[in-house]
C-alpha cells in the first residue's frame, strides 16, 4: 500500500457514495431525490454548499431531466455524477439508453429498490435488472467501503479511452444506503493520483463551439450496425479492465475486491453459492457453518453483471457439481431468477449441473443465515444426484 | 473482431464528423413538391430560413436557395413569405432532375 491513511468516518451507504462523489471531482452533477437514495443528492448539496466541492449542482424538475443533464454535460467532456432508484430509474429510462449509446462516460450510482409494477418502498435488484439491456456497465456492491471504492474505481473504466461507456453502481437500498459503517475515506491526492492515468490516453472526443461534429445523431444502414457493433465490444473490453482497475486500486489503496467476481472458498469447493449485494456477506456466514459441517461450499459474489463476467466465471466453476444461485428480483417469462438464468447460459462451457435458483429478499425482505443454509442443503444434495427443486421462492415457502 | 481499417468512423465513441456520414440522412427524397423563387419578388428578408424546419435554406448573399438535398417540401417558407416569393411546385415537373431530387 501506497496511500495514506484516511480518516475514518461512521456514516451511511448514501453518504459515502457522496463522498465517493466528491473525491473524483466531478464537473457536473444532478440528482432528482427519491427513497432510499435522496440523502446523496443532499450531502452532495451540502459538499458545494460548504465550499468542499467545486462541482457544479444542477437542479431538475425529474429523473430524466437529470439524466439528460448529465449526458450532455458528459458530451462537452465533462466529469459526470447522478443517483438515482427505482421509479426514477424506470422514469429516465430513455435517457439511461441515450447515454450508452453516446457512449457517455456518467458514473451513477442506484441504492436498488424494487421496481414499479407493484407499489413498494422497499429494497430489491428489480430495478436494474429492468434496465439490464440498456448499454451500462453494472456494477454490484457488497457494503459501505466498496460503494466509495468502487465509484473512484467506476470512472477509471468509464473514462477509459478503449470503453466510453456510462457506469452503475448499485448498492442494497435500506440497507446499506441507511446503514452506517465505519468508511475510510481516502486522501484526495491519493484519489487524484489514482484518477491522473485517464489523463494520459488519447483525449475522448467532445463537444466543440463551431466544429460540425455530431454525437448520437441518426444512424443510418451500416453506420447504425457499426456504432451497434463498437458498442458492444467496448462493453466487453470492460470486463478484464475492470480486474485490471481493481488490482491496481489494490495496490495504491490496499483494498481490492476481485475485480468481475469474488471468490470465497472456492477452490477445492464442491458447490458454490452464487450471490450479489449485501447478502454475499450473509452468504460468508453461512458458507462457513457449513464447511464447519463437512459441507465443501465455496460462493462466488457476481460483482460485475453486465458485461456478463463469462470468462472468470467459468473458470471459477468449472468441475462445480452443483450451483445454487440467489436472485433479490424475478425474470419474467423464465420463471427463476435472472441471474440463475444467466449462469445457466454457461452451460456450454461449464457442462450440465444442477443449478438452483432461489428467489429471496424481495420487497426488504431478510434473506437471512438459515435461509442461505438450506440453500446450501439443497444444493449439495442435488449435487449428490438427488432431485431437487428447480426454482424456490423462499418467502413463501418458509 | 471486426478491424479498425473496416470501421466507417474514425472515433471511439458515436461522433460523425457533421459533413460526412450519419448527420447526412438525405430527407430531399420525402418530398413532393418544391420550394421554387421568384427573385423578382424577394427582398431578402429571410423569414423563410427562420421558419425553415430542417434550417435548409442557405444564404446566397441577395436571396435564400433551399438544399434540396434535405428539404422535405414541407411549404411552410411558401406560406411565410410575407410577399409570395415562394410557390411549391410538384416534383413531376423536375423530373429531369433526378430520380432522388
Amino acid at each position: 500500500m501506497i496511500a495514506q491513511k484516511g480518516k475514518k468516518m461512521v456514516i451511511t451507504g448514501n453518504a459515502t457514495a457522496a463522498y465517493g462523489a466528491m473525491l473524483c471531482r466531478p464537473d457536473v452533477a444532478t440528482s432528482y431525490p427519491i427513497t432510499p437514495m435522496s440523502e446523496v443528492a443532499e450531502q452532495l448539496s451540502a459538499f458545494r454548499a460548504n465550499g468542499l466541492m467545486e462541482t457544479e449542482m444542477v437542479e431538475v424538475e425529474g429523473e430524466n431531466s437529470a439524466m439528460n443533464v448529465v449526458a450532455g454535460a458528459s458530451m462537452a467532456g465533462g466529469r459526470t455524477f447522478t443517483a438515482t432508484s427505482s421509479w426514477g430509474l424506470s422514469f429516465m429510462y430513455d435517457a439511461v439508453q441515450h447515454a450508452a449509446g453516446f457512449r457517455a462516460p456518467i458514473v451513477m450510482v442506484i441504492a436498488n429498490r424494487e421496481a414499479p409494477g407493484i407499489l413498494a418502498v422497499s429494497g430489491g435488484q428489480q430495478d436494474i435488472i429492468s434496465v439490464r439491456d440498456a448499454g451500462w456497465i453494472q456494477i454490484i456492491v457488497e457494503e459501505g467501503q466498496e460503494i466509495l471504492d468502487t465509484i473512484i474505481m467506476a470512472y477509471r473504466l468509464a473514462e477509459d479511452y478503449d470503453i466510453q461507456l456510462p457506469v452503475m453502481v448499485n448498492y442494497d437500498g435500506f440497507y446499506l444506503s441507511y446503514m452506517a459503517t465505519a468508511i475510510e475515506i481516502p486522501e484526495q491526492t491519493d484519489v487524484d493520483h489514482f484518477l491522473a492515468t485517464l489523463k494520459e490516453q488519447p483525449k475522448r472526443q467532445v463537444l466543440e463551439p463551431g466544429v460540425a461534429l455530431g454525437c448520437g445523431t441518426h444512424g443510418i444502414e451500416k453506420g447504425f450496425v457499426e456504432l451497434r457493433y463498437r458498442q458492444c465490444v467496448a462493453m466487453e473490453r470492460a470486463a478484464a479492465k475492470l480486474d485490471e482497475i481493481d488490482r491496481e486500486f489494490g495496490e495504491l489503496f490496499g483494498r481490492s475486491y476481485g475485480g468481475q467476481i469474488e471468490e470465497y472458498r472456492i477452490d477445492d469447493a464442491d458447490i458454490v453459492v452464487v450471490a450479489s449485494g449485501g447478502v454475499a456477506g450473509t452468504a460468508k456466514v453461512a458458507v462457513d457453518t457449513k464447511r464447519e459441517q463437512g459441507i465443501k461450499v465455496g460462493l462466488i459474489k457476481l460483482r460485475l453483471f453486465r458485461p456478463f463476467p463469462r470468462q472468470r466465471l467459468v473458470e471459477a466453476l468449472n468441475g462445480k457439481k452443483a450451483i445454487g444461485v440467489i436472485d433479490r428480483s424475478v425474470g419474467f417469462g423464465w420463471d427463476c431468477g435472472p441471474m440463475a438464468m444467466e449462469l445457466r447460459a454457461l452451460t456450454p462451457e461449464i457442462g450440465i449441473v444442477p443449478i438452483l435458483s432461489y428467489i429471496d429478499g424481495l420487497a426488504n425482505l431478510d434473506i437471512t443465515i438459515p435461509h442461505i443454509e438450506r440453500a446450501i442443503d439443497e444444493v449439495q444434495s442435488a449435487a449428490l444426484g438427488k432431485s431437487y427443486q428447480e426454482v424456490t421462492w423462499i418467502p413463501l415457502e418458509e | 473482431m471486426v478491424h479498425n481499417d473496416k470501421f466507417m468512423f474514425p472515433y471511439e465513441g458515436a461522433w460523425s464528423d457533421g459533413r460526412e456520414k450519419l448527420l447526412c440522412l438525405d430527407t430531399g427524397s420525402w418530398r413532393v413538391t418544391r420550394p421554387v423563387l421568384d427573385k423578382e419578388k424577394c427582398n431578402y428578408c429571410s423569414l423563410c430560413a427562420l421558419y425553415c424546419p430542417p434550417q435548409c435554406l442557405k444564404d446566397m448573399g441577395d436571396h435564400y436557395a433551399p438544399d434540396l438535398d434535405y428539404c422535405k417540401g414541407c411549404g411552410i417558407c411558401a406560406r411565410e413569405c410575407p410577399r409570395g416569393a415562394i410557390s411549391m411546385m410538384p416534383e413531376g415537373e423536375f423530373a429531369d432532375d433526378s430520380a432522388k431530387r
